[in-house]
C-alpha cells in the first residue's frame, strides 16, 4: 500500500508501484488537470509539483512520491487565483490550452526558486514545455508579469 | 425530433449534397429544452436559410454539405435571470471560435457578454448547418449569418417589449441586455422578456435591420478574452482525453506499422500479465485506401490507460506489411525529383512559357523539397465511446462533429439518428482531427466489450500513424530577358494528393490542391505554365494546417529571392514587380479555379490587396532597417484561404551554424473581422508552427516504417528558439470587406520568409527543409 498526500489529501495505491503517476491522478483518482502529451518527459504537458519542485508525472512512478506531497493545477491555489494563473489570464496566454496545466505549473515552480526571473531564465526554465500552438511569447510575458506583480 | 429535408435534397448525398433548402416540419419542443436548457419556449416551423436575400456579399456557405442554418430559436435561449445562452456549433482548437462566433451574436443582440454562456453544440448538421471546422471558414461563413441570428433575436425581444408596453415596436430599442422606450423612460431587461420573446414570430431575414458597424460594442475592437480562459488556467477545461464515464475501459491499439499492412498473428500472454490488464483483443481494420477507417490492430484493454500502455508494451505482433513495405523517403525524393524534371499534366497555361525560357537571357532554376509534417497536436488522437445496441454516444476531439456522426453510423450500421457526437474542447487539431478514425476505434471497441471505452493514442501512435502532410518536390523555372524582367515561369509541382486517402489510384493533385498557391499564382509575367505530374501515395495522405500552400509558397516565395539575388535588387521591389499591377486575376487557362470554394465575384485574387499588404508589412515592420552583422532580413507574402498575408522574418546564424530568429512581423488582410486579439495568437502561433516545420518538420519512410516516434526524434520548437518578438499588424478593413480566413494563412509565408531572410545573413540559399544541420556544414 502506497501512501501519497495529493493537494493536500491523503490518498492510498495497492495497485501497481510502477504506475506512472499521471495515469493515477488522471483515470484513478480524476484529477484530469494534468495532461499526456508524450508519456517520456519530453513535453511537459503533465508537470505536477512533487514537494514544491516541478516533476514530469509520467515518469515519475506513483512508488517514487510515497510519503511525499503532490500538487496538481487544482490545487495550485484555493480559487485559482495563484499570481501565474492570474497573470496567464491577463496576458491571455493560451490557445487551444492542452499545454497550459503544466506550462503554469512549472512557472509557479520557477518562481518558487527563483522569484524575479531574467528573460532568459524563463525561456531557460521553461523550455521543457511544449505549446504546439506557439503562445511562446505569451507564456514569457505572463511570467515575467507573474514575476513583478500581477 | 423530427427534422426532415426536402424530399429532393434528402435523396441526394447527406454529406455532400447541397442541401439549400432544408425546413422544419416539426421540432420538438423537448428536444431543443433538453439541448439548451431553454426557459421560453419554442416551437416554431419557421423556414431555415441557407443565404440571405440581402447579402452584401455571398460566400461558399451554403455549398458546404447541410449549409448554413439562421434561426435564432435553434441557436439563441434567454432564461428568466437574464442569462443569454449561445450555441457554439463548430469545434474549438484554439482559434477562438467557440468565443467569436457566439460574440457576433451578443453583439448584433445587444447582449451584455459578461450575461451570456456559451453551449458547445453536439454533432448534427441538419439541425445546425456545417459544423466541419476547417478550412479557416468559420469566421468567413458565419459573420453574416450569426448577425442575422443576433439581429432576429433581437427584433423578437423588442417586439415582445412593445407589445408589453402596449406601444409600436419601432419606439422601443434593444440597448446593452434590456428593451428601452425612451418616450416614457421605461426598460425591461432580457430575462423578463424571454418567454414572450420566445413566443414571437422569427422575423423574415429581409425584414431585419443590422446594427451599423459604428454601434459595434465587442466586433473589430479587441480585448474578448476566450470564454474557457478561467477553465483553461485552474486545470478544469474539458478535452476529449478528460472525459470518464462510469465503468469505462482504457484501451490502446497495436497498429500495424506500414500503411495497409494487417494483423498476421499475436500472442497476448506478456500482455494479460500486466497488473491492470483486462483483456486483449483485435480491432478491426479496413484495407487501404479506406478514408477514415481504423487501421485494425490489436487493442490492450485495462482498467487505466499506464496499464494498457504497459501491456501493450508486453503485446507480441506479427505483422503482414502489405503493398506499401517498401516505401523509403530517400527513393521516394528522387523520384519526385525525376518527376519534376519531365513535362508534366499541364493545368495552367498563359503565353508559351517553353518557347520564352528557351529564348530567354537568362534562365534560375530552384528545385524545392518539402517532407512529410506530422500534426502532432498537443492532445493526441483519444476518443470515448459508450455503444448500447443500436445506438452510440461519443466524446471526442473532433473537428468534424458531422462527418463524425455519420462515420460512426456506418461504421456500426445504425442510423445518424441514433449517434450522439459530444464535442468536447481540442488539445489542437491543425487538420489531424478532422479525421475520425479514433472515434470509429472507440465505437468498434464498445460495441464489442458493451461497456464505455476510451482509446487514447500514445504520442508514439500519432507520429507513426498520422494522415500526413504530403511530401513534394516543387521546382521552378524563371526566365529573364536582357533587362532582368521575369518573361517567363515554370512551376512544376509534384506531390502525392490527398485523394488518394479516399480513392486508390488517386495520383494527381485535386483542384482544392492545385488551387493552393499553383495554379493561382499571382505574378504579373506574360508567359505561365503550371503543371502537375502524377505521384502515388505509398501513405495516408490529409490535410495539414494551410495544405499544400506550405510547399508552393515556399518554393514561389524563395524563388522570389533568387531572382532579387540573381539581379541584385532589394527582395521587396522584387516582390511588389513580380505581383505587378493592382488588378483582378483572370485565370482563363485553369479548369477548375477552387478559390477555397468560395465566389470569384466576393473574392477575387486582387492583387492590388497583396501589394499592400506586402507595402504595409514593410512600412511597419520597417523593411530595409539597418541591421547588425551577421544578420539578415527576409520578405514573403502568400494570399491562402482568401487572405493576405506578409510577413518580414529577421534572422541571425552563429559560426556554429546555430539560428536566431529576433523578429517577426506579420501583416494580415482578412476582410472584415472579429476578434483582433485572436488574430494576433493566431498569426503569432502560425510563425512558431512555421519555424518548427522550418527547422525541424519532417516524417520520414524506411521499410514502410515512419522512423520518428516522439518529441525527441521529431523535435518541434520550444521557448527557448522562438521568436524573441513577433508583431501582428492587421491591415483594416470596413464591414463590407468579405471575412476570410485567419488560423491557416499565417503558416505559408513564414518558413520562405525565414530562408530568404538566412540567405541575406549567410548567403545560404536553403532548398530542402527541414533545415536540420544545413546552416553547420
Amino acid at each position: 500500500m502506497i501512501k501519497v498526500k495529493i493537494n493536500g489529501q491523503e490518498q492510498s495505491w495497492d495497485g501497481d508501484p510502477s504506475l506512472p503517476l499521471l495515469w493515477y491522478l488522471r483515470d484513478e483518482l480524476g484529477l484530469t488537470g494534468s495532461k499526456y502529451g508524450c508519456g517520456q518527459a519530453l513535453c511537459g504537458a503533465c508537470t505536477v509539483m512533487v514537494d514544491k519542485e516541478a516533476a514530469r508525472s509520467c515518469i515519475t512512478a506513483i512508488s517514487d512520491v510515497a510519503g511525499r506531497e503532490v500538487t496538481t493545477i487544482e490545487g495550485l491555489h484555493p480559487t485559482g487565483d495563484h499570481p501565474v494563473q492570474k497573470a496567464w489570464r491577463q496576458v491571455n496566454v493560451p490557445q487551444c490550452g492542452f499545454c497550459q496545466a503544466g506550462q503554469i505549473m512549472q512557472a509557479a515552480a520557477l518562481l518558487n526558486e527563483n522569484p524575479k526571473p531574467s528573460h532568459d531564465q524563463i525561456r531557460d526554465a521553461m523550455s521543457g514545455n511544449i505549446c504546439r500552438c506557439g503562445c511562446y511569447q505569451r507564456i514569457e510575458n505572463a511570467v515575467h508579469l507573474a514575476s513583478t506583480g500581477v | 425530433m423530427s427534422i426532415i429535408a426536402n424530399p429532393d435534397t434528402a435523396k441526394s448525398n447527406p454529406r455532400r449534397g447541397f442541401e439549400r433548402h432544408l425546413k422544419v416540419e416539426n421540432v420538438s419542443r423537448r428536444a431543443i429544452l433538453q439541448t439548451l436548457g431553454l426557459a421560453g419556449g419554442f416551437v416554431l416551423a419557421a423556414p431555415l436559410l441557407s443565404r440571405p436575400a440581402f447579402a452584401a456579399y455571398e460566400t461558399g456557405a451554403g455549398k458546404m454539405p447541410h449549409g448554413t442554418v439562421v434561426d435564432p430559436k435553434v441557436f439563441v435561449s434567454i432564461a428568466p435571470d437574464g442569462i443569454v445562452s449561445i450555441l457554439a456549433h463548430r469545434s474549438e482548437m484554439g482559434t477562438g471560435v467557440r468565443t467569436s462566433l457566439p460574440l457576433i451574436v451578443a453583439e448584433e443582440m445587444e447582449a451584455d457578454w459578461s450575461k451570456v454562456r456559451v453551449v458547445q453544440a453536439p454533432g448534427d448538421e441538419v439541425k445546425f448547418g456545417n459544423q466541419d471546422t476547417d478550412g479557416s471558414r468559420s469566421t468567413r461563413h458565419y459573420l453574416l449569418p450569426m448577425r442575422q441570428i443576433g439581429a432576429m433575436a433581437r427584433a423578437m425581444l423588442e417586439a415582445a417589449a412593445a407589445q408589453k408596453l402596449g406601444v409600436p415596436a419601432s419606439e422601443v430599442k434593444a440597448v446593452n441586455h434590456e428593451v428601452v422606450h425612451s418616450a416614457s423612460g421605461k426598460r425591461i431587461g432580457f430575462g423578463e422578456l424571454a418567454s414572450d420573446a420566445a413566443n414571437q414570430p422569427v422575423p423574415a431575414v429581409d425584414s431585419i435591420k443590422l446594427k451599423s458597424p459604428r454601434d459595434f460594442r465587442y466586433l473589430g475592437k479587441g480585448q474578448v478574452s476566450i470564454v474557457d480562459l478561467r477553465d483553461i488556467t485552474v486545470g478544469k477545461a474539458r478535452y476529449g482525453a478528460d472525459v470518464r464515464l462510469p465503468g469505462m475501459k482504457y484501451a490502446v491499439i497495436a497498429r500495424p506499422p506500414v500503411t495497409g499492412g494487417k494483423v498476421k498473428s499475436f500472442d497476448a500472454a506478456e500482455a494479460l500479465k500486466v497488473s491492470g490488464v483486462e483483456q486483449v483483443l483485435e480491432v478491426k481494420g479496413w484495407p487501404w485506401p479506406s478514408k477514415f477507417q481504423p487501421l485494425g490492430g490489436v487493442a490492450v484493454i485495462a482498467r487505466n490507460t499506464g496499464a494498457a500502455i504497459k501491456g501493450r508494451d508486453a503485446l507480441k505482433v506479427e505483422w503482414e506489411d502489405g503493398p506499401n513495405a517498401a516505401y523509403d523517403s530517400v527513393a521516394y525524393r528522387a523520384d519526385l525529383e525525376a518527376a519534376a524534371r519531365q513535362p508534366g499534366l499541364v493545368v495552367r497555361q498563359e503565353g508559351d512559357a517553353d518557347a520564352a525560357l528557351k529564348s530567354a537571357d537568362k534562365v534560375i532554376t530552384g528545385e524545392y523539397y518539402l517532407p512529410h509534417f506530422a500534426h502532432a497536436s498537443m492532445e493526441p488522437p483519444v476518443a470515448v465511446a459508450d455503444v448500447k445496441g443500436d445506438k452510440a454516444e461519443i466524446w471526442a476531439p473532433v473537428q468534424s462533429p458531422g462527418g463524425t456522426r455519420e462515420d460512426v453510423a456506418k461504421t456500426l450500421q445504425i442510423p445518424p439518428e441514433n449517434v450522439t457526437v459530444n464535442v468536447t474542447l481540442l488539445g489542437g487539431g491543425f487538420g489531424r482531427k478532422s479525421k475520425c478514425d479514433f472515434a470509429l476505434e472507440a465505437a468498434l471497441l464498445s460495441k464489442t466489450l458493451g461497456a464505455p471505452v476510451k482509446v487514447q493514442w500514445t504520442r508514439d501512435d500519432d507520429i507513426q500513424h498520422d494522415f500526413l502532410h504530403t511530401v513534394s518536390v516543387e521546382r521552378i523555372e524563371a526566365g529573364l530577358d536582357k533587362s532582368g524582367k521575369v518573361v517567363a515561369w515554370r512551376h512544376r509541382s509534384v506531390a502525392p494528393t490527398i485523394l488518394s486517402t479516399f480513392a486508390a489510384g488517386a495520383d494527381h493533385a485535386a483542384p482544392f490542391e492545385l488551387g493552393m498557391g499553383l495554379v493561382d499564382m499571382p505574378f504579373e509575367i506574360a508567359n505561365i505554365q503550371c503543371e502537375n505530374p502524377a505521384a502515388k501515395a505509398m501513405t495516408r495522405i490529409g490535410w495539414f494546417r494551410s495544405v499544400s500552400n506550405i510547399p508552393r509558397a515556399f518554393a514561389v516565395q524563395s524563388m522570389v529571392g533568387e531572382i532579387a539575388a540573381a539581379t541584385g535588387r532589394d527582395q521587396k521591389d522584387m516582390l511588389l514587380e513580380l505581383i505587378g499591377s493592382p488588378r483582378v486575376l483572370k485565370l482563363a487557362s485553369v479548369k477548375d479555379l477552387w478559390n477555397y470554394g468560395e465566389p470569384y465575384e466576393s473574392y477575387p485574387i486582387d492583387t492590388g490587396r497583396l501589394r499592400r499588404v506586402v507595402e504595409f508589412v514593410a512600412e511597419k515592420g520597417n523593411w530595409g532597417r539597418s541591421v547588425p552583422k551577421g544578420h539578415g532580413l527576409g520578405i514573403a507574402a502568400h494570399r491562402s484561404f482568401v487572405s493576405y498575408i506578409a510577413t518580414i522574418v529577421e534572422v541571425s546564424v552563429d559560426d556554429k551554424g546555430k539560428l536566431t530568429v529576433h523578429q517577426v512581423d506579420s501583416a494580415i488582410d482578412c476582410g472584415t473581422f472579429v476578434n483582433p486579439e485572436r488574430i494576433a495568437s493566431q498569426l503569432e502561433g502560425a510563425a512558431i508552427m512555421g519555424l518548427s516545420l522550418a527547422k525541424y518538420g519532417e516524417v520520414s519512410f524506411k521499410n514502410g516504417r515512419v522512423q520518428q516516434r516522439n518529441f525527441d526524434d521529431h523535435p518541434v520548437v520550444r521557448i527557448d528558439e522562438a521568436p524573441l518578438v513577433t508583431n501582428v499588424h492587421i491591415v483594416p478593413a470596413d464591414a463590407d470587406t468579405p471575412p476570410s480566413g485567419v488560423g491557416e494563412p499565417g503558416v505559408p509565408p513564414f518558413a520562405p520568409a525565414l530562408a530568404n531572410a538566412i540567405f541575406a545573413a549567410t548567403g545560404k540559399r536553403l532548398r530542402a527543409l527541414p533545415i536540420g544541420n544545413q546552416l553547420a556544414t
